[in-house]
């Protein structure tokens, strides 16, 4: 592998397992909320997957880091400041086809990003790759099959996933931003340049749109801020409030 | 302990430890147990989870631990091994049989079941990717009209 800086890996680190943590958090807010009992136990699994990848991308930050810190002390112990994570996977679940959307927004890049992250020059975040592609594929799978029997439903549910694709697509372009962190890990092989996974993205989202006969809106701005910390939304602070809340309340408590 | 038991002895006795969510099959059927050798006199069994989120992959150390303690192993290791990835190929021909016998129709490499573990039909239809564990998917037979779970494939 070559020398790459510590600190920019563990950033990388972190918007990893960070997109991971997050949007696995918010999946698990529908346990016993779903329209049917089939969907309750299928978003609860896939929250399950996006914790157990959690688990191993903050866990090799916090050694990375190299203050003994755990993939929980990660998690459970920054404030909002120190998340990596993207602004789509904080955005409220909303209805449920909303959810469904940012769900296959985000596994269709993820699926991408996991695939190119399977031949890293970092051979534990190749073995990483290599175990939660085998569920990001999994996941894709389902959410596109969703996205495609919702947008191409009834009326009701097609305006609803129009909706929700009109709402969400500004924070897509976010996944692409490429910066300095990106292009050190590129010129190491660690990850690809996120720039250049775009056109893959596209081709894939493009195709599931439009059998779901939905239409990409118009206009170019993009909502940034989460995955280099400079502003997130206010939503992840809530968010935080809820899951923190018991290291905060008694710290290092155990289960 | 006066002398080290085989690793095949050891094999063995990890065949007899039950998969935590679905004790007809043990943790060698499950294919969990990657590598089991001396290093010295420190015993080193190395693990692979199956779905990174799998809240039995806890259980199932546990239950490593306690059932080499048992047998008066006193030096123990568990390592986790992530790459290879685990696949159901690693699922053994004992435990597939053991599963379709429990009702649980066992992974195919189509991606689906090729017949109901209770009837045997083959007019079956899925209902939903997932099921009561990471690892499964639910479905249902048409001919029986009865719902069973699918060992996913991956
Ligand atoms: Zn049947």
């Amino acid at each position: 592998m070559a020398e790459v800086d510590k600190d920019k890996l563990y950033q990388f680190l972190l918007r990893m397992g960070d997109n991971t943590l997050i949007l696995g958090h918010r999946v698990s807010e529908w346990c016993g909320h779903s329209p049917v009992l089939e969907e309750d136990i299928a978003l609860a699994n896939t929250a399950l997957d996006l914790i157990g990848q959690t688990q191993m991308w903050l866990g090799y930050a916090g050694e990375v880091q190299g203050e003994g810190k755990s993939a929980d002390d990660l998690a459970f112990l920054r404030d909002a400041w120190d998340f990596r994570n993207v602004l789509l996977v904080e955005l409220p679940n909303g209805d449920f086809g909303r959810t469904m959307m940012r769900q296959f927004l985000y596994d269709a890049w993820s699926s991408i990003m996991l695939g190119h992250l399977q031949k890293s020059t970092d051979e534990r975040i190749a073995a990483i790759a290599a175990k939660a592609s085998k569920e990001a594929a999994y996941h894709v799978e389902r959410s596109s099959g969703t996205v495609v029997g919702l947008g191409d439903g009834t009326e009701e549910s097609h305006n609803r996933m129009q909706a929700a694709l009109d709402y969400l697509w500004p924070y897509v372009g976010e996944m692409f931003a490429s910066d300095e962190i990106d292009l050190a890990m590129a010129a190491a092989g660690i990850a690809p340049d996120p720039a250049n996974l775009r056109d893959e993205y596209d081709a894939l989202v493009g195709r599931v749109l439009d059998e779901a006969t939905l239409a990409i809106p118009a206009g170019n701005y993009v909502h940034k801020g989460g995955r280099d910390g400079r502003m997130h939304t206010e939503h992840l602070g809530h968010l935080l409030c809820e899951m923190q809340w018991l290291q905060r309340a008694y710290p290092g408590c155990e289960w | 302990m006066t002398e080290k038991p085989s690793v095949d002895q050891i094999r063995e006795w990890l065949d007899a430890v039950p998969d935590p969510e679905i004790p007809v099959i043990s943790l060698m059927d499950l294919g969990v147990i990657r590598d089991v050798a001396w290093e010295g006199d420190t015993l080193v069994v190395q693990v692979t989870p199956t779905y990174s989120g799998c809240p039995a992959t806890s259980v199932i150390n546990m239950d490593i631990e306690t059932a080499l303690r048992d047998r008066g192993i006193e030096k123990l290791e568990l390592r986790q091994q992530l790459s290879p990835p685990w696949t159901t190929d690693w699922l053994s021909e004992k435990g597939r049989a053991a599963l379709e016998k429990y009702g649980i129709a066992p992974p195919q490499p189509a991606g689906g079941p090729d017949r109901c573990p209770h009837c045997g039909g083959a007019d079956l239809e899925k209902l939903s990717q997932f099921g009561s564990t990471p690892c499964k998917a639910q479905w249902r037979c048409r001919d029986c009209l009865e719902p069973f779970e699918y060992f996913k494939c991956i």
